[in-house]
């Protein structure tokens, strides 16, 4: 019999569409999300937050909200600061980045509508509402800075006096020749300004926290809906005076994240605090009014764009200047100038220039927050660059399909450094744009399009190529001083009953982690996938690890899986050996079982090993090892990110009466290198699609000149739903990364990453009889008509 | 957000929710399919101190013919509406409204008595009972009491019921094999209308009721003339001396206006190929 390799093994789930362990329980509804929880002695924290985007704190009367049913505690800002130290959202790699220090509770001054202000603790959620609506603050409003544009403009209120100026973060940069490729007589430079509209990731389950804090062990517990346990853990510890190892920090069962619930809230922080302070239980259970206003937005940028193309297709070089309004503070710990930075680095990204050109400009402005959510950047640079591609395309006559083609890197090209100094270790741009364009029978639907404009009918085509960066190494934040793990480790252990246990660093949020890990496991090892228990999301019982965001869940927790339950086989087959009188390289285990490596025939149950060695360890050589578990950790090394690439493509019909558009069919090509689930990683892709539409079509966080948020309820931030989505095709070229074993690649957010800029480019293909074009999202009714000339 | 307390009362006869009405006053509100109240109390929109919940009160049900009318009672469901055939045959205007209505799950619970007594300027049974001239029926200790429903909507989410009244039922005459069209633009399926127009055909004459273009559902004379007649871009440019419609997130004024007459268009369309 021929060898097997790691990934052919007779219990092999790789590539399987294995579903996941932990979907009958979440189904049935025994999830245990944090709201689920319930601790004796716990009371609920309800928060009055500012209605002013920017006002001074002149007073705060308390009397008639202590005296309320059922309160226990209200604490205000100055009460706060004495318990919670306050942070600043800096990283030494990002040069310049500014911010003020931030503080749980707003101190003597607001600066976004939202933000929290007065705590007030009682034993339900009802009485802490009823008595936060007692609590009369004297509010002194202050002119707020609100429109990004003219955040440096002189006169503009400065919200950080000590700042000097609202510029949090600047970053220029230049690769290649860009000016020359600009200047060429030859070519033809296109130009647009795009908008991408800021929005939010919504969550179905809200955010929150369960603190306990435990005075008689000085411990604190927390059941926190998070992404990043080890992190949370750090950041508790740090800012509430306790050590690291007195915080265990508990993520169960978590519905949905999107990188919303892996920053540091100001409201969770309190929550955690005023458990330290009140000694019991505290409670905090975002509703959906306030976490539109205290949640993450993101995606707030504007962006001057050209490219240089020569007649005959080669485009040389882009050029970009994006601004960017981040709210009052950079985010606390993983920065609010990770987006621009991203877009500096992203534009561009699939293509072969001769020069690049790139600015970021960071400001401050009286909103809520914005930092990292899903895709971080990478749907604002494809939006742009592929906005510029087809500009490109329509300005010399060439078709936009054969236009990329000529221009995407070739798929023999790599290892490849581009212009933004981006190293590729393997991409597959046309490998994947020419499966695209098979599987969506490109010229049937191009003549499909045009016999239908001649009947008054609008459909658009549209591509967008993409990059997406995953599985960070240090470089994303370690190296600026974060203290967020770019290593995860797994240990896996074999227990008497022949079942297999194993913990990981990495999360599980809802989109399949756990099944993952169990299907590498498996097979690893050599068991049924159905023997293998998964443990993710605490601090005190899984390997140190970064936590799921970044798409680094498989390609890194999943590496790490992978040794330990190789190392674990090889501890299996050393005793086995021993108690068979075999050499274990002529064994293996497969089914459950040690079996014979050659023949297949089974030698005895992992059950019966695990009996002696657990029971019956006199029957076995004094001098044998007996560790039936193991621990591995891993790291990316070679590359500071594993970047994987995909093309996506949008087919829809814009009614030119009304604006409004339909979507009629989309598709995506992406390689994440090995495929471990097909149909999660599907699934995945169609998710981070569907959320990319939404932000091209419909969630917009709209905001008063005043700073109010005007679309604060979901009647108003109109997320996707399954009625106006399309049917999305998804398929999959694969070059997996040589860094691991595994050679998995992250795919979480592929999808988003390239939805909106195909969604735009198809608009603007329905929308070219007539002239008109939309770059800014989302692309609505309105803007569509007004770009039509009609209203 | 959770609610203000409340305190919570179920009636089963009329005579019991005037009893209520009058002990309770205006720190009460009536509970029917709960779909828009709820959410109000949630929000802390709202903070009655009792709700009335008149769901166990027969005499609101129904559904009924007799005498060239059609009789709805208050508390009859979207779904019902939608599914049942006396409406489909005499008001079919309202079983084309009921898809346009929210989703299956709110359609399951909200009645029509509910959606008329709340009177959203962006729903669409309150136009349709415009453009359908029916009659409210409003009951209280004193009888009951008929109201045209141009009399019924008299402001942003102002009604004529009073506060020992309630709304009973609604009586429309037959409008059977007389065409009629709901053409609506909402963002998304199941949302408030961006602009909605319910129009029906009426022996000669047209009437035009529109939802989502100001404080009430509103009839457009000039446009329904002008229509009746055959001038379908006369009735468009009469529209905008007829409507004034708010600027809000969808966009500016100019763009409902803009959507209206695409809307009437369309109407005219669907009627005649009726
Ligand atoms: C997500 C969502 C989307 C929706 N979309 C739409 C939509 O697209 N179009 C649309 O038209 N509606 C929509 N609705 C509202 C829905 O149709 C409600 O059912 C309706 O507006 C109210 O009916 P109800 O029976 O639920 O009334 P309730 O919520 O019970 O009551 C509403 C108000 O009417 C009063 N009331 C109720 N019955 C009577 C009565 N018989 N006499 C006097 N007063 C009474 C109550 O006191 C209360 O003030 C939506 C609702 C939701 C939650």
């Amino acid at each position: 019999m021929n060898e097997l390799s790691s990934v052919d093994r007779p219990n092999s789930y790789i590539g399987r569409s294995v579903p996941r362990p932990n979907a009958k329980r979440l189904v049935a509804g025994r999830g245990q999300y944090v709201d689920d929880l319930r601790l004796p002695r716990m009371v609920h924290v309800a928060f009055l937050r500012s209605p002013h985007a920017h006002a001074r704190i002149l007073s705060i009367d308390s009397a008639a909200a202590r005296a309320a049913p059922g309160v226990v505690r209200v604490v205000t800002g100055a009460e706060m600061a004495e318990v919670c130290t306050p942070w600043v959202g800096v990283l030494h790699h990002l040069k310049g980045l500014k911010s003020a220090p931030q503080h749980a509770l707003a101190v003597d001054r607001a600066c976004w509508q939202g933000e929290p202000v007065v705590a007030v603790v009682a034993r339900t959620r009802a009485e802490a509402e009823d008595a936060v609506g007692l609590v009369e603050v004297a509010w002194g409003e202050l002119p707020a800075t609100v429109d990004m544009e003219a955040a440096l403009a002189e006169g503009t209120p400065v919200i950080h006096p000590a700042l000097g100026d609202n510029l949090a973060f600047m970053r220029e940069h230049v690769g290649g020749e860009p000016d020359a490729c600009f200047a060429d007589a030859e070519s033809v430079v296109v130009q647009a300004t795009f908008h991408t509209g800021r929005h939010t990731g919504v969550c179905l389950e809200g955010r929150a926290i369960l603190a306990d804090y435990n005075p008689a062990e000085g411990r604190l517990t927390a059941y926190h809906s998070n992404q990043a346990p080890h992190m949370m853990q750090t950041v508790f510890a740090k800012h509430l005076g306790l050590r690291e190892g007195d915080v265990r920090v508990i993520c169960r069962d978590v519905g949905g994240s999107y990188g919303i619930k892996v920053h540091v809230y100001p409201d969770e922080m309190a929550t955690a605090a005023l458990s330290k302070i009140l000694g019991r239980p505290v409670k905090f259970s975002a509703d959906r009014m306030e976490g539109m206003v205290s949640d993450i937005h993101a995606r707030d940028h504007r962006i001057a764009a050209r490219a240089a193309v020569t007649k005959d297709g080669v485009i040389t070089a882009m050029e970009i200047d994006d601004l960017t309004g981040i709210g009052p503070y950079s985010v606390y710990p993983r920065t609010s100038a990770v987006e621009g930075n991203q877009v500096v680095n992203l534009c561009g990204g699939p293509y072969a220039l001769r020069g690049y050109k790139a600015r970021t400009t960071v400001v401050f402005q009286n909103k809520t927050p914005t930092c990292q959510y899903r895709a971080v950047g990478h749907p604002i640079a494809t939006t742009v660059t592929e906005g510029l591609v087809d500009l490109a395309a329509e300005a010399i006559g060439m078709d936009p399909a054969e236009l990329r083609r000529r221009n995407l890197l070739a798929d023999d090209v790599y290892p490849f450094k581009n212009h933004a100094n981006l190293s590729f270790e393997g991409l597959s741009h046309q490998a994947c744009l020419t499966k695209l364009l098979a599987m969506m029978d490109y010229e049937a639907l191009k003549a499909e399009r045009d016999a239908l404009r001649a009947k008054g009918v609008y459909r658009g085509i549209g591509i967008a190529s993409f990059i997406e960066l995953t599985n960070p190494s240090p470089f994303m934040y370690g190296i600026g001083g974060a203290r967020i793990s770019a290593m995860d480790g797994a240990t896996v252990r074999l227990d008497p009953d022949g079942s297999v246990a194993i913990a990981s660093g990495v999360t599980e949020q809802g989109q399949g982690t756990e099944a993952m890990l169990a299907q590498i496991v498996a097979g690893a090892v050599g068991v049924d996938i159905a023997r293998v228990r998964v443990t993710t999301g605490d601090t005190e019982t899984t390997p140190y690890g970064g936590g799921t965001w970044a798409s680094r869940g498989a390609g890194i927790g999943g590496e790490a899986a992978l040794q330990a339950g190789h190392a674990l086989r090889e501890q299996i087959l050393v005793i086995a050996g021993a108690m068979l009188q075999a050499a274990p390289e002529a064994l293996d285990v497969r089914g459950g079982a040690v079996v014979d490596r050659a023949t297949g025939a089974e030698r005895l149950p992992l059950e019966e090993l695990g009996r002696i060695v657990y029971f019956r360890g006199d029957t076995l050589p004094k001098d044998l090892p007996r560790e039936l578990v193991a621990t591995r950790h891993y790291t990316p090394k070679d590359y500071p990110f594993a970047f994987t690439n995909g093309a996506q493509a949008s087919y829809l019909e814009v009614d030119v009466e009304t604006g409004f558009v339909t979507l009629l069919k989309h598709w995506c090509v992406e390689d994440c290198g090995t495929v471990i689930n097909p149909m999660l990683v599907d699934e995945q892709i169609r998710g981070g699609v569907v959320q990319g539409l939404g932000g091209a079509l419909l969630e917009h966080c709209v905001y008063s000149p005043e700073g109010q948020l005007l679309s604060g309820s979901l009647a108003d931030y109109l997320l996707p739903m399954s009625g106006e989505m399309p049917d999305i095709q998804v398929a999959h070229v694969e070059t997996p990364t040589k860094e691991s074993a595994l050679g998995a690649k992250g795919a979480g957010e592929a999808g988003t990453a390239g939805a909106p800029a195909a969604v735009q480019n198809a608009i603007n293909d329905a929308l070219r009889p007539f002239g008109a074009r939309v770059f800014a999202q989302p692309f609505t009714p309105a803007r569509i008509l007004t770009a039509l000339g009609k209203i | 957000m959770k609610p203000a307390p409340f305190a919570y009362a179920r009636a089963t006869t009329l005579a019991e929710v005037f009893d209520l009405l009058e002990t309770h006053g205006d720190s009460a509100r009536l509970l029917a399919g709960g779909q828009s109240l709820v959410a109000a109390l949630n929000l802390r929109l709202a903070s009655p101190s009792v709700l009335l919940d008149i769901n166990g009160v027969a005499a609101l049900r129904g559904i009924s013919f007799a005498d060239g009318r059609l009789r709805i009672g208050a508390l009859t469901r979207h779904a019902e509406l939608g599914a049942d055939p006396l409406v489909a045959q005499h008001a079919p205007l309202l079983a084309q409204a009921v898809p346009h209505i929210a989703h299956a799950a709110i359609r399951n619970r909200g009645t029509i008595g509910g959606s008329l007594a709340l009177a959203d300027p962006a729903a669409e049974l309150p136009a349709c009972i415009l453009a359908l001239e029916a009659v409210l029926v409003l009951a209280s200790r004193e009888g009951e009491r008929r109201v045209a429903a141009r009399d019924f909507f008299q402001g942003l989410y102002q009604t004529a019921l009073r506060g020992d009244e309630v709304l009973a039922a609604v009586e429309i005459a037959s409008q059977a094999d007389v065409p009629c069209t709901l053409q609506e633009l909402a963002r998304r399926h199941g949302d408030y209308a961006i602009v909605g127009l319910a129009a029906q055909s009426a022996r000669g004459a047209l009437r035009l009721a529109w939802f989502g273009v100001g404080a009430t559902p509103l009839r457009t004379p000039r446009a329904e003339a002008a229509l009746a007649a055959g001038d379908v871009a006369g009735a468009q440019a009469a529209l905008a001396g007829e409507l004034d419609p708010p600027e809000d997130l969808h966009g500016p004024p100019a763009l409902r206006l803009h959507l209206a007459r695409v809307l009437l268009g369309r109407a005219a369309a669907a009627l005649k190929g009726h």
